[in-house]
């Protein structure tokens, strides 16, 4: 499929030049009036197999694939929802109120579980747990934490080893980061006391999975807090230093969700995405695929969070403000 | 009399009509008044829900160190997940500054619930607000909290779907039941035309059946009627036979006066007047005589006893006990046919029936002619009484049996046929016919036939 995949370095001299983009794709240049917009969190490398699938489905329809982070994704789809056609994120929640505030646009032909929609304007189609990361060498004579009430204790244990070697997400920065954040600190004070811990151990803070993925890999640290399992897999399955513990006392799993812009001049080739995104991600067809399926027993077993009105709770600014005042006392302590 | 009655409107539509409209007009008011309280009821718990929500979020509020802080509860946004995925919107003031949630929503004074549009979907909202009261602070927190009603609505459609389907069953079951009770009441109407058309002719006795209350009055009525018009038939019948009698013994002393007056007469056209005389008075206690055997006949007929006779032996009978009469006309009365004709009925009347047709052929017959009665047991049981006079006139012979009916017609038939009116009684209370035909060789003949 390499005819397929055009490799669309971003052009200085393009219209959209002016805004910057961690990544930019144009999947079957040519195929279509204007290629399909898509506004994204997920790594190219880890979307494009299931583009690449769906073009050579529907070779009439391009696709330009835009990667930001979450909170980005947030703020330019609310400035300018004509501007794209499809948003795909991984803060649940900032999705949730784009569909609440109306930005979505209502499928009704796509039949989907009703735990994995929201108001037939948002679709999951991944399940994933957020992890804890660790470098086994680390932990070389000393058993690998697998909760966070055992990661406290490893850290406490031996505070001059994981001292600026240890990484979370900076919640202010990452949508993900804040959703899984608030999720754990609504499961269980021991979110607070880690924090704590990990602020006294000067913790480095990230916006993406990947950067926190990335810094293990080279060893500049050594274990990583609520990472995206999903990003962790491939690099843990070349790097067998790296080990993945899904935390057993409460595992926070997450669903990637999509939605179509109420601004999209391609609601057709839109509708026809998310219906082959949701199809090719269900679990229960055998493919191989580079983003974990949608799995309804992880919707059951795992504490996975709900597409519920629930989630605006933690997006009220007051309600923000106070909980990431709190997170910075326990996290940046200066 | 004219069979035709002038109708008017109908029982049944009219019932009919009430009771499905009635079933109509039932079953919308059925479905208007549960679908308005399930709107109400809906209404209610979707407030009640949002009422709670606020309440909750208002507890939230707290003071510290001189400022409101509202940690906004998890649960208030979670108690209001819906089936159908229904959007939720608010707005945070203080002393009417917006802190947070959507600005565009504004805070109601007034009323606590309102229904309004936002963003193009019709949202219920509720506003609240609390006092706080800090060290050297007075504030007061409002929050208004909007929710949609796409679960609302499909409740709703979903209950009125299924009180449509109530009230359409409701509908169906009243038009079958108001099809059912209309029959059954309009059957009773029936049923009593049925027994009153069933009736023979002679058949005036009251209707002994029970009916129902409602037309009990219509049934006495008309058993009054018919025990009034049975009065005053049997009545003048009593008075005709009485008359008769009375006539017919005067008569005959009449008569055997005239007899002896004509022996002494000598002069030829006093003995000519003399026998005219005779004449006349025959033919007057002939017709007396007839009078009282229709009486008779009348009598009997309303309460036939059956016995079983033989009807060749019964006509013998008679045959030998007028020949000596036959005799003196220069007549002759021959009988044939079976040799036995077993029959169960009233001989008297029979006899009689036939007595009058061997009269009235008499009447009929030249001098010197002959009466022939025969009795066959094949097809039904019969007598058939046949002379050689001038026959019936042919184009009367269609209406004549039809003419002998009781009452109406029996004063105006006394001289020419009251004969054969009491032969059509006899053969009808014994359920068979009278039948007239003229030969093709001359004369007239009159069949008595009688089912088994």
């Amino acid at each position: 499929m390499r005819y397929t995949l055009v490799l669309a370095l971003i052009s200085l001299s393009a219209a959209a030049g002016a805004q910057e983009w961690e990544d930019r794709q144009l999947f079957n240049e040519g195929g279509g009036d204007s290629a399909l917009r898509i506004i994204s969190s997920t790594d190219t490398n880890l979307f494009a197999p299931l583009i690449e699938t769906f073009v050579t489905r529907n070779p009439d329809v391009a696709v330009e694939y835009l990667v930001t982070g979450t909170a980005d994704i947030d703020r330019r789809f609310r400035a300018s929802p004509g501007d794209f056609d499809i948003a795909i994120s991984s803060a649940m929640d900032l999705q949730l109120k784009l569909a609440n505030d109306g930005f979505a646009l209502p499928l009704e032909d796509i039949e989907h579980p009703a735990w994995a929609e929201w108001r037939k304007s948002l679709f999951a189609f991944t399940s994933e747990p957020a992890a804890i990361v660790v470098n086994r060498e680390a932990f070389d004579g000393h058993p690998i934490p697998q909760s966070r009430q055992e990661l406290i204790e490893a850290l406490r244990a031996r505070p001059e080893i994981f001292h600026d070697r240890i990484g979370t997400y900076d919640v202010r920065r990452s949508g993900l980061g804040y959703l899984f954040a608030t999720q754990d600190a609504r499961a269980s004070e021991t979110f607070w006391r880690l924090m704590e811990v990990m602020g006294a151990l000067d913790a480095r803070l990230y916006s993406s999975s990947s950067q926190m993925i990335e810094d293990l890999s080279n060893g500049t640290i050594i274990v990583a807090y609520n990472v995206l399992g999903s990003y962790a897999e491939p690099r843990a399955a070349r790097d067998d230093v790296l080990e993945i513990v899904l935390p057993s006392d409460f595992p926070t799993t997450m669903m990637r969700t999509a939605l179509v812009s109420q601004e999209t001049t391609q609601a057709g080739a839109a509708e026809a995405f998310i219906q082959f995104l949701v199809s090719y991600q269900w679990e229960d067809d055998g493919e191989a695929r580079t983003l974990p399926p949608l799995s309804e027993e992880d919707a059951i077993e795992r504490a996975t969070i709900g597409l519920e009105p629930a989630l605006l709770a933690f997006l009220d600014t007051l309600k923000r403000d106070k909980f990431l005042t709190e997170w910075e006392n326990a996290l940046i302590q200066d | 009399m004219s069979n035709s009655v002038e109708v008017s409107g109908s029982l049944r539509n009219r019932l009919v009509l009430t009771l499905i409209g009635g079933a109509a007009v039932l079953a919308m008011l059925l479905f208007f008044a549960v679908r308005s309280y399930a709107v109400q009821v809906a209404q209610q718990g979707q407030d009640s829900i949002l009422e709670a929500s606020v309440a909750s979020m208002l507890d939230a509020a707290t003071i510290r160190d001189g400022a409101v802080e509202l940690d906004l509860p998890y649960s208030a946004f979670s108690m209001l997940s819906t089936s159908a995925d229904d959007r939720v919107f608010y707005a945070i003031y203080q002393d009417g500054t917006f802190l947070s949630g959507y600005e565009d929503l504004a805070y109601s004074e007034g009323q606590p619930f309102e229904t309004q549009l936002m963003r193009g979907s019709d949202v219920r909202t509720v506003s609240a607000s609390r006092t706080m009261i800090g060290a050297d602070l007075r504030t007061d927190i409002q929050i208004v909290l909007a929710q949609t009603q796409d679960a609302l609505s499909e409740t709703l459609d979903q209950i009125s779907r299924n009180v449509a389907l109530f009230g359409i069953g409701f509908f169906a079951l009243a038009a079958a039941l108001s099809f059912w009770a209309t029959s059954a009441t309009i059957g009773q109407l029936d049923k009593l035309t049925i027994s009153v058309t069933r009736r023979g002719p002679q058949d005036l006795s009251p209707f002994a059946k029970p009916v129902p209350q409602e037309m009990a009055p219509l049934v006495k009525s008309l058993n009054s009627l018919m025990g009034r018009l049975d009065q005053s038939l049997s009545q003048s019948e009593d008075f005709i036979a009485e008359a008769a009698h009375r006539v017919r013994t005067p008569l005959a002393t009449v008569r055997s006066y005239a007899e002896a007056t004509l022996q002494r007469v000598d002069k030829e056209e006093n003995r000519e007047a003399m026998r005219s005389m005779v004449k006349a008075i025959d033919e007057s206690s002939r017709a007396a005589g007839q009078l009282l055997d229709h009486a008779m006949t009348t009598f009997r007929a309303d309460h036939l006893e059956r016995d079983d006779i033989d009807l060749v032996e019964l006509v013998a009978e008679l045959v030998q006990r007028l020949t000596p009469i036959v005799d003196m006309k220069d007549l002759t009365l021959t009988q044939n046919g079976d040799g036995q004709v077993p029959y169960a009925g009233d001989p008297i009347l029979i006899q009689s029936a036939v007595r009058n047709l061997i009269d009235n052929s008499m009447k009929y017959s030249p001098v010197e002619s002959a009466i022939t009665i025969t009795v066959a047991a094949d097809p039904a049981p019969r007598i058939t009484v046949c002379d050689q006079g001038p026959g019936f006139p042919s184009n009367e012979i269609e209406t004549l049996t039809a003419r002998f009916q009781r009452g109406a017609n029996a004063a105006t038939t006394i001289g020419s046929g009251l004969g054969l009116t009491i032969a059509q009684d006899v053969a009808l209370a014994h359920g068979g016919a009278l039948h007239l035909t003229n030969q093709p060789e001359g004369g007239a003949c009159v069949t008595l036939s009688f089912s088994h």
